[in-house]
């Protein structure tokens, strides 16, 4: 049974992404009570699966280290993993939102010793590495995760795997028994900080992601580059493990296109140019990429980034939108067609592989809010008065970066405090106390 | 038909455009095209094209209205519709190729010597006299629409399908006959309503020409 004391002058943040954990931690540092609700068994979102961030070519890790550390020292951030906020009621200073806990079937004795994994023996696509590699029944989400608790997967529940893991537990974390839960959580304000997932690359049918091997996306892409990821560092093609040395980029795949996505998700350029420096630091001189582009959106600062990349002899930018990919049987090669529309010259050009710079999908679960919350016609929440007391935070409000969705968090959580300073200074102080109830869990 | 060509070009002097978006057949698509080059790479006449399609809506927006307008690109259009299906804002290539097709010939700058353009002609000939289309007729004048040699060698060629389209009944012979072949019964009807038609599309075409001058 999990409790959470929360009142009308608590702020929810629904999703532990950069932005949902950037937003949570403000608003806690500035002394409001938070409830942080995470889909995941652990916080950290899409930034957690990216290797290294433009423009800085920095590791990711480092930064959600420092939140993390922030997060630990935090006693008014109440965290919920494996939740989901399913459905909100209420208005501006007075909402309750019904949170759904999944079951981990690991308590808080768990030390992430990994012996429950050691003898659990069925396995799943990994989707942290967006199913490219398999990972065991019970495993912990990644190696930073946090909590660093180990999860078991509801498949295994009932099967003879999970008697096992409870048996190599010595401290008694494994709870087969646990129950889904649903409860409810008062809130004054609401950060909606949900992010986005990659569109669904099988859709672009004239690609053949679906038919393939060797396309794969800008997310899968990033895995690669792991250490601890499905290739163990090493940019492998799918089909035959060949070293990737010649790679194709396809820009607005899935974006810009009233087929897919109309919007420019906006980050994707700058992507596939970081991406172009992960060839050159496994290969040097002998790797080669190849931007196809319609035009390259790398917005403000960002431009010097992309001249300096253009500068690189190893890659090369093809102004064409590609019109289809077939494959070579013999080799799995991906062969590219278009016409590159410096000069209309038509080109079928061979690569090793072809990495689809794929678009942002928001994740706004219309159903889920309230109707006057005002989501546009790409799937971001609008900022709109009408909203009342519920902000977006990062990519449910837009396609953006790391920079941004920081930014855009920061400026969402100040206007939770507002809502909330406003609704307390309403409430005299005896209600406000007399209103504080503790919520149990309830089913 | 040269004196509309004339009073386009000047009425529309230095923006083609404009003169496509008015007079061309969902021609006010022209200017939405982000020149991102699918649409010439997904065509399967392309390499034959002498300006793909998004090659042709950079240049009427460039203002080439003469290079449009007498190009044969636009009469290579099969109507396969890859490119309307995997234009990234949708735009309507196939129906603008044809629109810009049937604008030049009523200017009267269509290349005369396109072999899509004479099918053309020759099908609307059919049709117009017949009140349906006699295929069989068509398909001998096609045969001989580069001169009675090719004609004969073509027929020729293609002997033998003919022969298997006799036996499985696809093909009547009759019909080649003058007296013969079928036609649709008030063939007058349907020659009043073609000619209204070209009457109102002229019209139209021409309120424009003089309009503002
Ligand atoms: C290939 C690629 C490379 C990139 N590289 C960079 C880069 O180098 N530098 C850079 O600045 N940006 C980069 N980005 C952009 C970056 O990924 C985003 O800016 C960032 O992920 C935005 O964070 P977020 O918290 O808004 O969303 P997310 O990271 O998507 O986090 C949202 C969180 O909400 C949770 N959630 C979703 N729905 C619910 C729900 N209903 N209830 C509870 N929780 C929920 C999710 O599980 C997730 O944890 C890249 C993007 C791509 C596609
Ligand atoms: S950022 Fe670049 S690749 Fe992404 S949708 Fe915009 S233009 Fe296309
Ligand atoms: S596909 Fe559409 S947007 Fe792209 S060049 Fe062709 S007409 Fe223009």
């Amino acid at each position: 049974m999990t409790d959470v004391v929360a009142t009308n002058q608590t702020i929810l943040v629904v999703g532990g992404g950069i932005s949902g954990m950037t937003a949570a931690l403000e608003a806690a540092e500035c002394g409001k009570d938070v409830v942080l609700v995470e889909k995941n068994a652990a916080l950290g979102g899409r930034v957690s699966q990216l290797y290294r961030y433009f423009p800085k070519l920095c590791h990711p890790t480092c930064g959600l280290e420092i939140n993390l550390r922030r997060l630990k020292a935090q006693r008014r951030v109440h965290l919920l993993t494996s939740a989901e906020v399913i459905g909100v009621t209420g208005t501006s200073g007075d909402y309750t939102a019904t949170v759904r806990i999944r079951p981990r079937y690991v308590n808080d004795k768990c030390t992430a010793c990994g012996e429950c994994a050691k003898v659990v023996q069925a396995q799943f696509p990994d989707e942290f590495n967006y199913g490219l590699s398999q990972r065991k029944g019970a495993y912990l989400p990644f190696n930073m995760a946090y909590p660093q608790r180990y999860v078991l997967d509801p498949a295994i529940i009932g099967t003879e795997d999970a008697e096992r893991a409870k048996a190599a537990c010595r401290y008694d974390a494994i709870d087969l028994d646990m129950q889904e839960e649903t409860m409810a959580v008062k809130a004054g304000a609401i950060v909606w900080a949900t992010g986005w997932s990659p569109y669904d690359a099988a859709k672009i049918q004239p690609y053949g992601y679906d038919r393939y091997p060797n396309v794969i996306t800008s997310v899968e892409f990033e895995r690669m580059m792991d250490p601890f990821g499905p290739t163990g560092g090493k940019l492998l093609r799918p089909s035959d493990g060949k070293e990737a040395k010649d790679v194709a980029f396809i820009q607005c795949a899935g974006s810009r296109d009233r087929n897919h996505l109309a919007h420019c998700s906006r980050i994707c350029c700058m992507a596939s140019l970081k991406q172009s420096t992960y060839v050159g630091e496994q290969f040097a001189d002998q790797g080669r990429a190849t931007i196809y582009y319609i035009d390259i959106r790398a917005i403000d600062r960002f431009e010097d980034f992309y001249t300096k990349v253009k500068e690189s002899s190893t890659v090369d930018f093809v102004k064409s939108k590609v019109a289809s990919i077939t494959e070579d049987k013999a080799t799995g090669d991906p062969i590219l067609h278009g016409v590159d529309t410096e000069g209309y010259h038509r080109y079928s050009n061979r690569h090793d592989l072809v990495v689809l710079a794929i678009g942002m999908e928001p994740s706004v679960p219309k159903d889920v809010l309230p109707v006057d919350v005002l989501v546009n016609r790409n799937g971001f929440i609008e900022m709109d008065e009408t909203n009342g007391g519920i902000f977006a935070a990062g990519c449910a409000s837009d396609a953006l970066d790391v920079n941004r969705s920081v930014q855009n968090a920061t400026a969402s959580a100040l206007r939770a405090i507002q809502i909330i300073n406003r609704t307390a200074a309403a409430v005299p102080d005896s209600a406000g106390v007399e209103a504080k109830h503790a919520l149990a869990a309830e089913g | 038909m040269d004196d509309l060509n004339l009073a386009m070009r000047d009425r529309y002097r230095n923006n083609f455009l404009q003169e496509v978006e008015a007079n061309v057949e969902e021609g006010e698509w022209a200017k939405m095209c982000m020149q991102c080059g699918v649409c010439s790479g997904s065509c399967p006449f392309g390499p034959h094209w002498d300006h793909p399609p998004q090659e042709i809506f950079m240049m009427i927006r460039a203002n080439k209205r003469e290079e449009v307008l007498s190009s044969t690109s636009m009469w290579l259009c099969t109507s396969c519709y890859n490119c309307i299906v995997r234009c990234p804002r949708e735009i309507p290539i196939t129906h603008i190729m044809h629109g810009l097709a049937s604008y030049a010939q009523r200017l009267g700058l269509a290349p005369k010597e396109q072999p899509t353009r004479k099918f053309g002609l020759m099908f609307w000939d059919n049709i117009e006299k017949n009140g349906r289309v006699n295929e069989s007729i068509l398909g001998i004048k096609l045969y001989f629409m580069n001169g009675f040699k090719e004609g004969v060698k073509t027929a020729y060629k293609m002997a033998p399908v003919g022969w298997n389209m006799l036996r499985t009944k696809r093909f009547n012979p009759f019909a080649l006959i003058p007296f013969l072949h079928k036609r649709c019964k008030k063939r007058s009807d349907i020659q009043a309503i073609l000619r209204k038609a070209q009457q109102i599309e002229n019209a139209r075409t021409v309120r424009f020409g003089t309009a503002g001058g």
